[in-house]
């Protein structure tokens, strides 16, 4: 489903000199569909980093990022913005840190939303976004308001139920289950388990060691990725 | 499931090449080169004075290019020089199939007449002649823009600054539009009144998949408005692309010193 080939990532701070920050070199690693890969490593090894170049929200300065689109390959490293925003329409969602949604929208209709613009139904996408509420434990009265006010836990369970409502063939996530207590991160684990028997290919970062444990097929260590400079 | 994908390969509405412009001597911008596609819409961020609202003129054939030229694919499927079509061609293209909103509301509206006569001249201008017709049109335009109907017949000069920009908009959207040029419509709004037109706009590209061309030197419109930047400086396009992936991997020191100076609240 994704392949990395020799993927290299530096920042070019002009406003502090030009300081060069180098942030993984050489990365190369694939996901398959139904499996979970877990990017390990310390705080500052780069792994949200390649999260996002994949997702093509940091550009990739060298190397390629091989997406399957309907059997034809897509580098992303490469690919023109119109191509990268029908790939996160069609092929990758991603649950990020922490949840950047547009100002003034409800909760279910961020969630609902992410699904219609998947190409679910307008009806079944408020179905799918309502369980995914329940689920993940949202109180009703807080459906109909815009998640700004949201504690930090709430946030990211609407974050992530945005994330999980469609049908996006590679899922990246990025500490979803950072600011859940321990119901919800078993609900997490269990959406996580129904998306890879449904042949998902997901890519993710967990710190919190029981749910690694629990989703994980592999465990790429992403510290051995650091350039020697 | 249908899965639409909305960004499929197609000809694209307007296709900009080598644009420039000089007055006399200064350079007011420089070889600008795009294409924008059928919903798609293009932010054009930089300070004052980097040639964005230069560029903004020429695509809407306010003034003419030094150099450069302007394709723009028509209703009937044909892509023609902007600058090829005789002035009463483009005159109807700005009447009709595109929208201009000025940061001054006072220049995109006619501020002596009802608010209902500005939505509806457009429409009278493309050969609409029955008055019920045209009034209802009107309505049902203010209550998109969410100005209350009871407002119809009353002048722009007694509107807030807000609901003359609401109103500017809906009086380009009448015709319904496939291309819209926006030139800091939030400009010299207070930020509760640039909430509201910001939801309206975003709204209404998202319902009548609009394609923008928005000049603004505000990051956080064109986070929210667009799918892709243009970051301007000195006349010259300095760094390009996804609308995410510029704001939060800019490149080029001066785009990384504009994001890195807007105040996080």
């Amino acid at each position: 489903m994704l392949e990395l080939k020799n993927v290299s990532k530096n920042f070019t701070m002009h406003l502090q000199g030009g300081l060069q920050l180098s942030v993984v070199s050489g990365v190369s690693m694939t996901v398959r569909p139904g499996e979970c890969v877990v990017l390990g490593g310390a705080s500052g090894a780069g792994k949200s980093s390649l999260l996002k170049m994949i997702y093509g929200n940091y550009r990739c300065d060298d190397g390629e990022i091989t997406l399957q689109d309907n059997n034809t390959p897509v580098d992303i490293a490469k690919a023109t913005p119109r191509k990268i925003l029908s790939l996160r329409q069609r092929k990758m969602a991603y649950v990020s840190q922490f949840l950047r949604v547009i100002p003034r929208v409800s909760a279910l209709e961020v969630v609902a939303g992410a699904a219609r613009s998947f190409g679910v139904g307008a009806s079944e996408a408020e179905t799918r976004a309502v369980g995914l509420l329940r689920t993940l434990n949202i109180p009703e009265r807080l459906w109909a308001l815009p998640p700004a006010t949201f504690s930090g836990g709430e946030q990211q369970r609407v974050n992530i139920a945005r994330g999980f409502v469609a049908d996006h063939p590679l899922l990246l996530l990025d500490e979803p289950t950072a600011s859940l207590d321990a119901a919800n991160r078993a609900a997490v684990v269990e959406l996580i388990d129904r998306k890879k028997r449904a042949g998902t290919a997901i890519l993710g970062i967990f710190h919190d060691e029981d749910v690694r444990d629990r989703v994980a097929d592999r465990v790429i260590d992403v510290t051995r990725f650091k350039s020697a400079a | 499931m249908r899965q639409p994908d909305q960004y499929h390969n197609e000809a694209p509405l307007l296709s900009v090449s080598g644009l420039t412009k000089f007055y006399g001597a200064r350079l007011g911008c420089k070889d600008v080169s795009f294409d924008l596609f059928a919903g798609e819409v293009l932010a054009v961020v930089g300070e004052s004075g980097s040639g964005k609202s230069t560029l903004l003129s020429m695509l809407a054939a306010h003034s003419q290019p030094s150099s450069g030229t302007v394709t723009y694919l028509m209703r009937d499927g044909i892509a023609r020089s902007v600058f090829g079509l005789s002035a009463a061609q483009q005159r109807l293209l700005l009447r009709t199939d595109w929208g201009f909103v000025h940061q001054d509301p006072a220049r995109g509206l006619r501020m002596g007449v009802s608010a209902g006569a500005n939505v509806g001249e457009r429409l009278m201008a493309i050969g609409e002649r029955h008055y019920g017709n045209i009034r209802d049109t009107a309505l049902d335009w203010l209550s998109r823009v969410e100005i209350d109907a009871d407002r119809i017949d009353d002048a722009p000069h007694s509107f807030s600054g807000g609901m003359r920009q609401r109103l500017q908009i809906a009086r380009n959207l009448v015709t319904q539009p496939r291309l819209m040029f926006m030139d800091e419509p939030t400009g010299g709004l207070d930020v509760s009144v640039q909430a509201r037109l910001l939801d309206v706009l975003r709204a209404l590209v998202a319902d009548l998949g609009l394609s923008m061309v928005i000049v603004t030197h505000d990051l956080a419109v064109a986070r929210l408005l667009s799918h892709r930047i243009m970051v301007m400086r000195r006349g010259e396009v300095i760094e390009t692309g996804l609308t995410d992936q510029v704001l939060d991997d800019p490149r080029e020191p001066y785009t990384q010193l504009l994001v890195s100076s807007v105040l996080q609240v």
